[in-house]
């Protein structure tokens, strides 16, 4: 998907690349592709961790979709995000004493792409990572993923 | 009139001449009140990175090295910066009043001048209290009074146990680089009795890159282990690596920097730690770590002969079972406040359902610290009056003021006819948190301004009755509180307390910069939308500059009286334990 030059008014810019997004993985992958949830990640979540649901833990390489609010990002443009379950307010990412919740996904994007407005809720495609990775350009540890991923505004 | 402003002119080019484009800085700084015998790294940044033949450093007109009585290091280009620095990591002085002077090249002097102050003998506290309500302001303290004691014709039914106590003083709270302070710097001066930079726990704001490596002065919990045998708690309803509980062990420019003051609880090792923030105790290998090194400190705590525990029942349990060494870890984020606790189950109780409130904590803690016969020290933290303040959700705030009320009444009550233990309540900075009348859905008219009584008008709030523990039943009735906050983003005010959960004020605009109204507030009957007055990335309330009021009973506390600064308050608990000398 080409980046979108951020002057476009949102509205638009926002249209287009609902458009863009559904043409690349919206129609095509739809047959094969799982739903899942935030609801249904964990099979226990605790104070000491957590452990990730047998349903998804068997869809690990998997193409899936799933349902959430993209986190403030840190740029503009970008190769990733993070999905939440409820929409931040804050940008962990721009403010010291922010922190992300625990249940956190990240999506990485096949290419660098332009974000929505924040707080939206957006559908992302890809396929699923799980297991603790640390993102060799930013340092950012997670340990579930969805990657090779596009999104659409929900 | 030529000539004059020629003199003018020649005099004002002969001043900038002569003054330096900047001069050195001396570490700890000027005006700084050093306990004897404490522990600081003292550091003096000389500009234009002069070789070290170019400087010369002086104490009461000695050479440095030879009044702290160690040799200090010299490093022309810092870390390869356009400075040179000259060092000495844990110096220490004996009492008195200190002049330092640093000089560059012919004409280029600072001075500074620290008092190195002593302890009197013999030892006047076996235990002190240190209750910090972040952000807790005065109408915090009189909303508080209002929803637990109640008020007939003007007077209340009842006394705050913080407000119910002997003495009493006004506060400041600014850093050394700002009038408004953050919660870092604020805990920092009373741990340490310094004071600092915003963000900063711990360390004085030098020209070092990495966080850690800014100049060190040592906290009260690290004092009271290197020189007593006296036991330390440290609790807060916040996460354990937060500002304020961090700011007993910890040494960094970056209070976010989490996993290391988790290292740091560690090498100081409070007897009893409790909060939340579990993740950054996880190895990151464990799904729900946050740490990027594989580091497992429960695993290390256990080791070190701590009992872990993550919930109410466990805390209690391990209390009864006689535990002297406690790490209580009951939520991976903060603890939730008392009025979902109580009152609206919201937040992350379903999550964690058997989190232990602030008062519980301070029950738990008081009785696992009293038996050790040097003494205990412990600070008790209400954290998220601040954070629901910063929410602009004053009814949590208040419910979490009430909570810290009831703690403070636990701590009097250990503390009894005894007279050997010094209790503090104290903010850490406010919030611009006023009580202008009341909202009464029975007035005329359709809007949230038709409905705010004001002056004759502001009848007294019908909430439901209080409980036992003073936390009002219903606080969603017919007339309410008028609470106003005096900075704000774009918002929505409804009017009403926010029983879906806590307040969202607003979210982050198209821009992903500008913040802009949460609509979610502004849909409903009263909702009114309020143009924000902070800077357009301001998504929440901020900090205020207004002094704080601070009350304390037990030996010592009648020092506090007028107006201090914030970095008395170390200086106070420091003389009750006698914590100067070699």
């Amino acid at each position: 998907m080409p980046s979108i030059p951020s002057l476009l008014p949102m509205s638009r810019r926002e249209a287009m690349l609902g458009l863009a997004a559904a043409g690349l993985c919206g129609q095509a992958r739809a047959a094969e592709t799982e739903s899942i949830a935030f609801d249904g990640l964990y099979k226990s979540f605790g104070v000491l961790g957590f452990e990730f649901s047998d349903r998804v833990t068997a869809l690990r390489g998997h193409e899936v979709r799933m349902l959430g609010y993209m986190a403030p990002p840190l740029k503009a443009e970008s190769r990733f995000f993070v999905l939440t379950r409820e929409p931040l307010a804050i940008c962990p990412f721009c403010q010291s004493d922010a922190d992300w919740p625990v249940d956190i996904v990240v999506v990485f994007m096949k290419n660098e792409t332009a974000m929505v407005s924040a707080g939206r809720k957006v559908a992302v495609t890809g396929r699923l990572e799980i297991g603790s990775a640390t993102d060799v350009e930013t340092g950012f540890v997670s340990q579930i993923r969805i990657v090779d991923a596009g999104f659409t505004l929900a | 009139m030529q000539a004059q402003r020629l003199l003018i002119m020649t005099v004002a080019g002969s001043l900038a001449a002569a003054a330096p484009a900047a001069a050195q800085t001396i570490y700890p700084i000027n005006r700084a009140e050093i306990l004897e015998g404490s522990h600081f790294d003292f550091k003096v940044e000389f500009p234009d990175a002069p070789a070290s033949a170019d400087v010369k450093v002086t104490i009461n007109g000695k050479s440095a090295d030879e009044v702290f009585g160690k040799p200090t290091t010299f490093l022309q280009n810092e870390e390869g910066q356009k400075h040179s620095a000259l060092w000495l990591r844990g110096a220490s002085l004996p009492a008195g009043s200190y002049t330092v002077e640093a000089t560059q090249g012919a004409d280029r002097k600072a001075t500074v001048k620290w008092e190195v102050f002593a302890t009197a003998q013999p030892r006047r506290a076996k235990n002190v209290i240190l209750f910090i309500g972040d952000g807790m302001s005065v109408a915090n303290r009189t909303a508080a009074r209002i929803l637990s004691k109640g008020l007939v014709e003007g007077r209340y039914n009842g006394e705050l146990a913080m407000d119910d106590m002997s003495d009493m003083a006004l506060i400041s709270t600014s850093g050394t680089d700002s009038v408004v302070t953050d919660s870092a710097n604020a805990a920092h001066a009373y741990t340490t009795g310094h004071k600092s930079c915003v963000n900063a726990l711990g360390v004085y704001c030098a020209k070092n890159a990495l966080t850690l490596d800014h100049p060190k002065v040592e906290t009260i919990a690290e004092l009271v282990k290197r020189k007593t045998g006296m036991a330390v708690g440290v609790v807060t309803n916040s996460e354990i690596e937060d500002a304020t509980p961090a700011s007993m062990v910890a040494h960094t420019r970056r209070r976010s920097d989490f996993n290391d003051i988790v290292r740091m609880f560690y090498d100081v090792k409070p007897d009893v730690i409790m909060g939340g923030g579990s993740p950054n105790f996880l190895a990151k290998t464990t799904p729900g770590s946050k740490r990027t090194d594989g580091e497992d400190f429960i695993a290390k705590f256990k080791e070190a002969g701590y009992t872990l525990v993550t919930t109410k029942a466990e805390m209690n349990a391990a209390v009864a079972g006689g535990s002297k060494k406690l790490l209580g870890l009951y939520n991976t984020g903060n603890i939730d406040g008392a009025f979902d606790l109580r009152l609206a189950k919201k937040g992350t109780t379903s999550k964690f359902p058997d989190q232990p409130d602030v008062v519980e904590q301070t029950k738990a803690a008081i009785a696992m610290l009293k038996g050790n016969p040097e003494g205990f020290l412990l600070m008790v933290e209400s954290a998220r009056i601040d954070k629901y303040s910063h929410s602009l959700d004053w009814e949590r705030s208040v419910f979490d003021t009430i909570m810290l009320d009831n703690a403070v009444k636990v701590a009097k009550d250990f503390a009894g006819d005894r007279n050997d233990t010094l209790i503090i309540v104290v903010p850490d900075h406010a919030h611009p948190i006023s009580i202008i009348g009341t909202y009464d859905d029975d007035r005329p008219g359709q809007l949230l301004r038709d409905k705010l009584g004001v002056y004759a008008e502001s009848a007294v709030p019908n909430y439901g009755p209080v409980d036992a523990d003073g936390y009002p039943t219903d606080v969603d009735t017919s007339r309410r509180l008028a609470v106003v906050y005096g900075s704000y983003p774009d918002t929505c005010d409804t009017g009403r307390p926010a029983m879906n959960g806590e307040r969202v004020p607003a979210v982050k605009g198209p821009d992903g910069k500008t913040n802009i109204a949460n609509e979610k507030d502004c849909t409903g009957p009263l909702a009114a939308r309020k143009t924000g007055n902070l800077p357009f990335d301001a998504n929440s309330g901020v900090h205020s500059a207004d002094d704080v009021i601070l009350t304390a009973m037990g030996p010592g506390a009648e020092k506090f009286r007028g107006h201090k600064p914030n970095t008395y308050v170390f200086r106070v608990m420091a003389e009750s334990l006698a914590l100067g000398g070699k």
